[in-house]
């Protein structure tokens, strides 16, 4: 066990405990507050395995606009504020689903890299990435640019009131 | 370092968020369990950028950011969609949600 391992199991644990309360709590709001602390667990990962620029693109992106979009679809649906029971469906059907989904893929990952051990690479990651996506993936890139206008304006045509 | 630890803790991140958009019936609760089911992805691609020896380098991390762009694009036009049918249907569970429009006038 390294620094290293310890860090990634705590943040581990830390991250599915929250995102169970995500999927289980019964106030809307709360889900959205859990899910930042899923996301900022999950940066915490990405920091460990020395992917600092997606670390901060996951703090900027999700923990900053994801969930503030979030929560505000919450308070524009006018969910109610207190805790609610009607938030799920019959539950054992999804938990069955959920479980298998989770075992089938824990053992598969098992399997493949249960005695497997590497040296974490070097940080400063984002000159390294900066090189990949502008030689490799420069077409990729420009793509989900149109994408995100695409996004942009359909957003904006469903958001649209009404004209008659 | 272990891959096997963030590999483990994707799967049943993964597992959560099939629970999640299964169970949910609120559409914003089902969008957050969406980014829930997204983070795990991004888990593996990140793991094994550190862990694997790709022929192009960084390309796991490179995939991680382009998948965070288009959750961040869906999760736009979701929200819009889910605002248009809350001013619609006055409501957002998605069992609630019929699929036709109930004709208004009746043939007699």
């Amino acid at each position: 066990m390294t620094v290293a391992d310890v860090l990634l199991t705590a943040l581990g644990v830390v991250a599915l405990g929250s995102a169970l309360l995500v999927v289980s709590t019964r106030h809307v709001v709360r889900a959205g507050l859990w899910l930042v602390v899923t996301l900022g667990a999950v940066a915490g990962l990405y920091l460990v395995l020395t992917a600092e620029l997606v670390a901060w693109v996951q703090i900027l992106l999700y923990v900053g606009a994801v969930v503030v979009l979030l929560l505000f679809a919450v308070m524009l649906t006018r969910a109610p504020i207190g805790a609610s029971d009607d938030l799920d469906r019959q539950r054992w059907p999804g938990a069955l689903v959920g479980a298998g989904t989770a075992v089938a893929l824990a053992a598969l990952l098992a399997g493949a890299y249960r005695d497997t051990e590497v040296a974490l690479p070097t940080p400063g990651t984002a000159e390294r990435i900066g090189a990949a996506l502008f030689r490799s993936w420069v077409l990729p890139f420009e793509v989900v640019g149109v994408l995100l206008l695409a996004a942009l304006i359909g957003a904006i045509v469903l958001s649209r009131p009404e004209d008659n | 370092m272990h891959p096997v630890v963030p590999l483990l803790t994707a799967a049943l991140l993964f597992g959560v968020g099939v629970y999640g958009v299964l169970v949910r019936r609120n559409a914003v609760l089902l969008l957050m369990s969406v980014e829930l089911l997204l983070n795990s992805v991004n888990l593996v691609l990140v793991t094994a950028d550190a862990t694997v020896r790709a022929a192009l380098p960084a390309t796991g991390t490179v995939f991680a950011l382009f998948v965070i762009v288009l959750a961040t694009a869906e999760l736009g036009v979701g929200l819009a969609i889910i605002l248009r049918l809350y001013r619609l249907r006055r409501a957002v569970a998605v069992d609630e949600i019929p699929l036709y429009d109930e004709p208004l006038d009746e043939p007699q």
